[in-house]
């Protein structure tokens, strides 16, 4: 088991430095360096440029060396020195602006793919015992309905009715008055009714599909000679169902981790912007648009690192989980 | 050994099946799975339930503890098994399929084992969990001592280290080690009636001879009655007392198994019989000629495959599945080759083909056209213009043959790869050739669902001949079918070699079909050969100690040589 994580921990350095590759490529890509760009925007806002100032930058992310240099001046300050440059829009190292924004989406993923277990597995275990019930026929309603909503058409149209209808206020993840607030359990109850919205919209999609996953991974398992046997020892179906087939049906559905994370970190973006919630989303955009390249580049970076930690843990669950795995 | 109190007869029925019918119903009206089938079973006895696929058997066994399937149900009959004061009886069918008064029954008074010893258990569970599950549910005792007596179970049915089995899982056993587990999950609360069902089709013949003892053994110290389903009229003549058979959902005939053997009553019975007995005996051929001319001649090949990924990608450990195989074919030739389950043999065939690509050795092939070929070292693209001369036939014939394309399409698929034929030209033969195999000339349009097992083993070998090939592997051809099929496709194949001057590698797990098909024969065992020569040869004087355990373990179709078991 030990060695089995290790050899995962390692599989995951070559993936992490492909990830590396293309966040840099990605900074790299606007014309010109940014430097140049970061000079033009002072210029426009009417600014004296310092050209000693921006001397001392290009030589800091050796600019005008070649490309692999100024790569390896990049990556070796993140793994050194947690350095991931400064934002030339805020003015301020990255650092400082990613942490709590990513925080944040680290936050809502977690406990929006926690949400898509808690309803799509009973939902799921529900469809397949009772194949073709009317449960069954409304969750598949219900599911290809979720698959098919757009999240930030799902987004406005909650927005919509929860301020019109229950006049709460929806955008943020906290009331004004909280903001900047300490910690506090009245800050946390704030929080779980603002969260619940996001939460919601992001989950939708991917609840749906897991319900399809889990019904047809439990309707697989369920007419296999195992089920059979121990209902010929003489258990009850109900526990029969939840002890044999269903916990042989849940090892793929733990290793959907892999694809369903990506989607909500991705899908976070949209439906964060939407509802302007303190989460990388909005600033990676806003980083994109104004070609803040560190700063995109650190969140691109950080997002890889989230999907990776996440596969990893769905492995390890996984191997927990199925015997079979940690085994052979 | 705790015996349970009882106070009938040995012997007197303890469950008696009167004018059981099970229904199940399908896209239009209904299928009588079982009809107005009545037997009953004595305390100590061994009702051997046999019949081929369809007959209603194993549906009859799961009637028993209330097992169907949906949409199946019970219509009709009264399944009644003794209290166990001995007073009165308890009607089955009445009590329903769920509810606490059937679970009382299952696995308590009627345990069941299966025929898939690699799915019936739980590969997520460790089997001690899944032993003491039974004992608790139906006993008030606490986890340690239920522990205990799993254990102690596992030590009856001989599992090594049975303390220490209990905390592994199933993937980690052998067939027949998993069968013996499962024996001893049925035997935990001490069951009064033991049903088995088809418990050593997917074992090996020695494991099979092993398990079967070991069944009668614990029989006779439990005084249990055994309900066993079986298709093999070795076995049932191995372990029965009393016989029925089954034939479309009825009950055909009823005897003790020396009357039944002796002096079957029906017609059914005596061509189910006589299709066994045939393939007792050699087929009779035609002598070889004094000089064999060789068709492919396999020296000294081997394949590996690694067992480990590896450090770095190097395997530090390989399974020889062919170790050193040396094997000529002669031109109009079968040459069998037999063994159990990883000897290497279903390897070997495909290796011939290049679905593996050996490690070395040499296989030297005498083309049609002249011209000797390796056909260890060739590419695919030489490789592949011979498919038209070498040709396989596979053992599974319903995963063999594509559900989605016509029996034409299937047929004719040979013909558009490896000949110039215009269409109308595969019509005609496709047509002669499905005559030539004994079917219909006018199924072309159908589907393969549409035709029974035997039937798309036909349809296989149509495909297999099509293309006029010289040598043909043949892996296990007859092993999913039913007996009464099993010498008929062997005939076929047999008259398509007179016709076309076909040599044969046949693979197979089972002696008796070898013995009636072959020229020669090869012993496999661990990717070797122990033992080869002519079949008759062989199969009466074996003289490597393998040969003689695998034959001698092989439950002849007669009750009055049944194998003196231990104990």
């Amino acid at each position: 088991m030990f060695l089995f994580v290790l050899r995962r921990i390692a599989g995951m350095i070559p993936a992490m430095f492909a990830i590396s590759i293309l966040a840099y490529t990605i900074i790299q890509l606007p014309p010109g360096d940014f430097v140049s760009t970061y000079a033009a925007q002072l210029a426009e806002s009417g600014t004296i440029v310092d050209s000693a100032r921006l001397e001392s930058l290009r030589d800091r992310y050796g600019l005008g060396q070649d490309v692999v240099t100024q790569y390896f001046k990049w990556i070796g300050g993140i793994v050194t020195r947690g350095d991931f440059g400064d934002s030339f829009e805020w003015n301020q190292p990255v650092t400082e602006l990613v942490w709590d924004r990513m925080g944040m989406t680290a936050l809502i993923s977690l406990l929006t793919l926690i949400a898509m277990w808690a309803v799509s597995l009973p939902i799921g275990i529900y469809s397949a015992v009772r194949q073709y019930s009317v449960t069954d026929y409304v969750a598949t309603i219900f599911g290809f309905l979720g698959m098919a909503t757009p999240n930030f058409l799902l987004a406005i149209v909650l927005m919509y009715i929860s301020t019109m209808w229950f006049g709460a206020s929806v955008g943020g993840l906290f009331s004004p008055q909280f903001v900047n607030a300490p910690l506090s359990w009245a800050k946390i109850w704030d929080f779980i009714t603002h969260a619940w919205i996001p939460i919601l919209i992001l989950g939708t999609a991917g609840t749906a599909s897991l319900i399809r996953v889990m019904r047809a991974n439990l309707l697989d398992e369920l007419h296999k000679p195992y089920v059979e046997a121990a209902r010929a020892k003489g258990m009850p179906e109900t526990r029969l169902i939840l002890t044999y087939p269903t916990r042989v049906a849940l090892n793929p559905f733990i290793s959907t981790v892999g694809w369903v994370l990506p989607a909500l970190i991705s899908g976070e973006l949209i439906v964060s912007t939407v509802l302007n919630l303190p989460t990388a989303g909005p600033l990676l955009l806003q980083a994109l648009k104004s070609q803040d390249m560190f700063l995109a580049g650190a969140f691109i970076l950080l997002s890889g690192a989230l999907v990776l930690i996440g596969t990893l843990i769905s492995d390890i669950l996984l191997a927990i989980s199925d015997p079979r795995i940690r085994l052979s | 050994m705790p015996q349970t109190p009882m106070q009938s007869e040995p012997g007197a029925p303890v469950l008696r099946v009167e004018n059981l019918s099970v229904e199940f119903p399908v896209h239009k009206g209904l299928v009588h799975a079982v009809k107005d089938v009545s037997f009953s079973i004595g305390r100590g006895e061994t009702l051997c339930v046999v019949g081929e696929s369809g007959s209603g058997k194993s549906v009859t066994a799961r009637a028993i503890l209330q097992l169907i399937a949906e949409p199946g149900r019970i219509t009709n009959g009264r399944i009644l098994l003794k209290d166990k004061d001995g007073a009165g009886e308890t009607d089955i069918v009445a009590l329903g399929n769920r509810g606490r008064a059937i679970r009382e029954i299952r696995g308590r008074r009627i345990a069941m084992i299966f025929q898939e010893p690699m799915s019936s258990l739980s590969p997520v569970h460790t089997i001690g969990r899944q032993i003491t599950e039974t004992i608790l549910l139906h006993e008030k005792v606490d986890k340690a001592e239920a522990r205990r007596r799993a254990a102690a179970l596992l030590d009856r049915v001989r599992i090594p280290n049975p303390e220490e089995a209990l905390d592994r899982y199933s993937f980690e056993f052998s067939g027949g080690m998993r069968q013996r587990a499962m024996i001893a999950m049925a035997l935990s609360c001490n069951p009064e009636i033991l049903i088995a069902d088809e418990p050593t089709t997917a074992l090996d013949v020695t494991t099979q001879a092993e398990i079967l003892a070991l069944i009668r053994e614990l029989q006779r110290d439990r005084g249990m009655a055994v309900l066993f389903i079986t298709h093999d009229m070795g076995v049932v003549a191995q372990i029965a007392d009393r016989v029925m058979v089954m034939f479309k959902g009825e009950k055909v005939e009823e005897a003790d198994v020396f009357s039944l053997f002796e002096k079957p009553q029906q017609a059914y019975t005596r061509a189910l019989l006589g299709s066994i007995l045939k393939l007792e005996r050699p087929a009779p051929r035609p002598p070889r000629p004094e000089a064999e001319k060789p068709i492919a001649r396999i020296s000294d090949l081997e394949l590996h495959f690694p067992l480990n990924p590896g450090f770095m990608g190097r395997p530090t450990a390989y399974l020889k599945a062919i170790n050193g195989v040396s094997l000529t074919i002669n031109e109009g030739e079968s040459v069998g080759v037999v063994g159990e389950s990883g000897s290497g043999k279903t390897t070997l065939g495909r290796t011939l083909l290049r679905v593996y690509t050996p490690t070395s050795g040499k296989v030297d092939y005498w083309r049609g056209e002249g011209g000797v070929v390796d056909l260890a070292s060739l590419s695919r693209r030489e490789m592949k213009a011979l498919y038209g001369e070498v040709r396989m036939i596979f053992q599974d014939p319903h995963a063999s043959l594509n559900p989605r394309m016509t029996i034409y399409q299937i047929i004719s698929e040979p013909l558009r790869t490896n000949t110039d034929m215009t269409e109308r030209q595969m019509q005609g033969r496709v047509r002669d050739l499905l005559t030539r195999v004994g079917l219909p000339a006018d199924i072309s349009d159908r589907y393969p669902h549409a035709f029974s097992g035997g039937q798309r083993q036909r349809i296989s070998i149509a495909r297999a001949i099509a293309v006029r090939p010289r040598l043909i592997i043949a892996d296990e051809p007859t092993s999913a079918l039913d007996v009464s099929l099993r010498h008929q496709v062997l005939d076929l194949m047999r008259d398509l070699q007179a016709e076309y001057g076909l040599s044969y590698l046949f693979i197979s797990h089972d002696i008796a079909v070898i013995r009636y098909f072959c020229d020669r024969v090869a012993v496999m065992k661990r990717g070797q050969i122990v033992e080869m020569g002519d079949v008759v040869q062989v199969c009466e004087n074996p003289v490597h100690e393998y040969t003689r355990t695998l034959i001698s373990a092989v439950p002849r179709p007669d009750p009055r040589l049944r194998l003196q078991m231990a104990g």
